[in-house]
């Protein structure tokens, strides 16, 4: 693998490694109820950033697309959208999990969790969507048009609706975030990287995704469009 | 007033007890006898692996790119 071109493949795997050593070897504030599942800050939180990050690219590149109606910006946006919500799922996994061990149940009625759940919901339609479109041009300005709608209520369902409500998921409402108290300076120093590394790995898996989508496109008999050639 | 101090002395006693008993678990024990390593190694290898095979992935796309960019080549030249 050419080093110069994949240094953020390597820069990915130091931060990952990091995490999972200094994640369970480093010091946390010692906090009741949470005890060390604090520790999940590094794995669970990152989830959302890399998801998050990667349904961003989404919706930009589905907006390239509508710019010039390019199919290569249109594939970038499918499988962006693909590994986001990949994240997003293993996000609610965790947070499911861990919820279990510290609110005592596996899922409660909290605004955070429906916008998390109604989010992955939104996506999924996306897919349903780009799905029953049999004409590319058409599926592909479909697509473009309702990322942009499925970006904005993520947004509003995870980042907004939850902050103005009672939650007792962290960060929201009158539930002060891990910020103010529990996130302290040793923590951050694991945290960051942790987020950095995640997302790294989403952006990774995607693009591998992209290749392999182009090499489907060339086997189709497709590649007599420029645009991919260039993928 | 000695019974006063003295009732004030055990309700300090009594506190501190009380904030000693509530000191919040962690897995102290579970350091100390060194097997957090083993956790430690566990996730590492289960990342390697995962990592090593995400390598191999993008490698082999790698390949199937070059072989179709070649076939391409051969393609138009033999036009």
């Amino acid at each position: 693998m050419n080093l110069k071109k994949n240094w953020w493949k390597l820069l990915a795997c130091i931060l990952l490694f990091n995490t999972v050593t200094n994640g369970f070897l480093g010091q946390v504030p010692a906090r009741e109820i949470l005890n060390e599942t604090i520790r999940n800050l590094y794995f669970h939180v990152p989830m959302w950033f890399a998801m998050m990050t990667l349904l961003f690219i989404s919706v930009i590149y589905g907006i390239k697309h509508l710019n010039n109606g390019n199919m290569k910006y249109d594939v970038i946006a499918r499988e962006a959208a693909h590994t986001g919500v990949a994240m997003g799922v293993l996000g609610l996994i965790t947070g499911s999990l861990w919820a279990r061990y510290t609110w005592g149940t596996w899922w409660t009625q909290d605004t955070k969790l429906n916008g998390a759940a109604i989010t992955m919901l939104i996506y999924f339609a996306y897919f349903i969507l780009r799905g029953s479109v049999e004409d590319e041009q058409k599926r592909g300005r479909l697509a473009a048009v309702y990322s942009i709608f499925a970006f904005v209520m993520m947004i509003v369902f995870i980042m907004i609706l939850p902050r103005m409500e009672d939650s007792l998921h962290p960060g929201n409402g009158g539930n002060p975030g891990f910020n103010k108290y529990d996130l302290d300076s040793k923590m951050r120093m694991v945290f960051y990287p942790a987020v950095l590394g995640w997302v790294l790995l989403g952006v990774w898996i995607m693009t591998v995704r992209i290749r392999i989508a182009a090499i489907e496109d060339t086997i189709h008999g497709l590649s007599s469009r420029q645009d991919l050639k260039t993928l | 007033m000695k019974k006063i101090l003295s009732l004030l002395f055990s309700l300090v006693i009594a506190i501190h007890c009380f904030a000693q008993d509530t000191k919040p678990e962690m897995a102290d024990a579970f350091r100390s006898s060194g097997k957090i390593y083993v956790v430690v190694c566990v996730a590492s290898i289960v990342l390697a692996g995962l990592i090593v095979y995400l390598i191999t992935i993008d490698r082999k796309v790698g390949r199937i790119e070059k072989e179709i960019e070649s076939k391409r080549t051969e393609n138009n030249t033999s036009k």
